[in-house]
């Protein structure tokens, strides 16, 4: 319990330690604990800003995906129309070739029936006046009754 | 144990007597041979156990953490870096806590206070008579000496030399950092605090004087008296052993409970003077 020389030991000790720690051991494991500590908050830091970027990106995509499909539709849609208006157009100009050569037809056939007629009306004309020569067993002036006969004949 | 015929006010008065080297009154320098001759020594004399104890766990402390501090990395922690990191994180914590001026000091005071009161302090749960008696076989074989002559405490912070050594080292750095910081300001709080008229002038100088020392003393005397309280508990225990086997059944458990209740107290004790340092220096540090 006495108090004696240990006391001034033990402050001198006390003091080298202290030193010690101050100089070779504390300064040394702060240091490197802090830097620990900023590298993880930076990479926590990057981590975020990754998962932003990541977030941005896939927003991106979707977008241009959504923009696509649009692009996509209105082509076909488009398209389609186009499609019909060609159908429209062809069926358009096929009816009008159709009716084209059925008037042409008809007017062929009109042509040769008025053809016909002429020339029926023609041998009509002859017939008639052979019958009339038949009947009348006379020689009648063919050319005086020419006209009565044309005109009957033109009333066929 | 020292030896079967003790009795045991003998074993324990043998296991509260230091090993002493001084100076004998003669003037000659040499181990005290008995409790007489190193109480004559009075004051030029060294406690060697407590001395060596202490200097050699300060010298495994700064070794396990310069270790630590010279493969300290910001990469991936070891298990042992890990450990040591965790420690300052700790003690780091408790001073950013309590102290909020700004010192280079401070830091590695704390730690070193707490590691170290707390090895040595760790002593304490060496079985009483492992290292003393070691240390008789050691003197009695090896140097010649007398078993019964040969002293050994293991425990330094038992020593109130070891304990009041830091607390003046303590109370040293508050007065130079109260200077340091408040200057003039700082002696002016010793005669002007807490009553600032100049008819209070004696009273306040009295009060502060007392406060003031008052602090150093329950550092060194709250760790002291608790691990010499401790330790002589330890040591009564201790004597059960030679007294009968069912006595001797009934101490081995007595010591292991008190050993694990001890374990709680080494480490309180250590953070409560490293607490108490942290809040003396930031007293010295800032104004009231």
């Amino acid at each position: 319990m006495n108090i004696n020389m240990t006391l001034f030991g033990q402050m001198a000790a006390f003091a080298v330690f202290v030193w010690f720690c101050m100089k070779f051991v504390w300064p040394a494991l702060t240091h490197a604990m802090e830097e620990r500590k900023n590298k993880i908050a930076d990479g926590l830091d990057a981590a975020d800003r990754a998962m932003r970027d990541l977030e941005l990106a896939q927003n991106k995509a979707s977008e241009q995906l959504k923009d696509a499909k649009q692009e996509a539709a209105a082509l076909l849609e488009q398209a389609n129309k186009r499609a019909n208006l060609i159908v429209e157009e062809a069926k358009d100009k096929a009816r009008t070739e159709g009716e084209r050569l059925k008037s042409a037809a008809q007017a062929e056939i009109e042509q040769e029936v008025n053809r016909v007629r002429e020339e029926l009306r023609a041998k009509v004309a002859t017939l008639a006046v052979a019958g009339a020569e038949k009947i009348l067993e006379a020689s009648i002036d063919e050319n005086a009754n020419r006209e009565l006969v044309d005109k009957l004949a033109a009333q066929l | 144990m020292a030896s079967g015929t003790q009795t045991p006010t003998e074993y324990i008065q043998h296991h509260l007597q230091n090993l002493v080297y001084g100076k004998h009154p003669d003037g000659t320098w040499g181990f005290a041979h008995s409790p007489q001759e190193a109480s004559d020594m009075g004051f030029w004399a060294f406690h060697v156990d407590s001395l060596g104890w202490s200097i050699g766990l300060g010298i495994l402390f700064c070794w396990l953490f310069r270790i630590a501090a010279k493969k300290a990395t910001s990469g991936v922690p070891g298990g042992f870096q890990n450990a040591i990191e965790y420690i300052i994180e700790f003690v780091s914590g408790t001073v950013k806590d309590s102290f909020h001026g700004h010192s280079k000091l401070i830091g590695p005071l704390a730690l070193s206070i707490f590691v170290w009161v707390f090895l040595m302090n760790l002593m304490d749960l060496i079985p009483v008579d492992v290292l003393p008696y070691a240390a008789q076989l050691f003197g009695q074989h090896f140097l010649g000496m007398d078993p019964h002559h040969v002293y050994f405490k293991v425990v330094p912070t038992t020593d109130v030399n070891v304990t009041a050594g830091m607390a003046l080292g303590v109370f040293a750095l508050m007065i130079f950092y109260g200077l340091k910081i408040k200057g003039t300001g700082y002696l002016k709080e010793f005669v002007l605090h807490p009553f600032n008229h100049w008819a209070f002038i004696p009273v306040n100088l009295f009060m502060e004087v007392v406060g003031l020392l008052a602090k150093p003393f329950s550092l060194a005397l709250r760790l002291f008296g608790n691990m010499f309280a401790g330790e002589m508990i330890f040591i009564l225990i201790a004597t059960m052993y030679s007294a009968g086997l069912l006595l001797g059944i009934f101490g081995g458990f007595l010591q292991l409970g008190w050993a694990i209740f001890h374990i709680l107290i080494i480490t309180l004790q250590a953070f409560i003077f490293m607490v108490l340092t942290v809040v003396y220096l930031s007293m010295s540090h800032e104004d009231h």
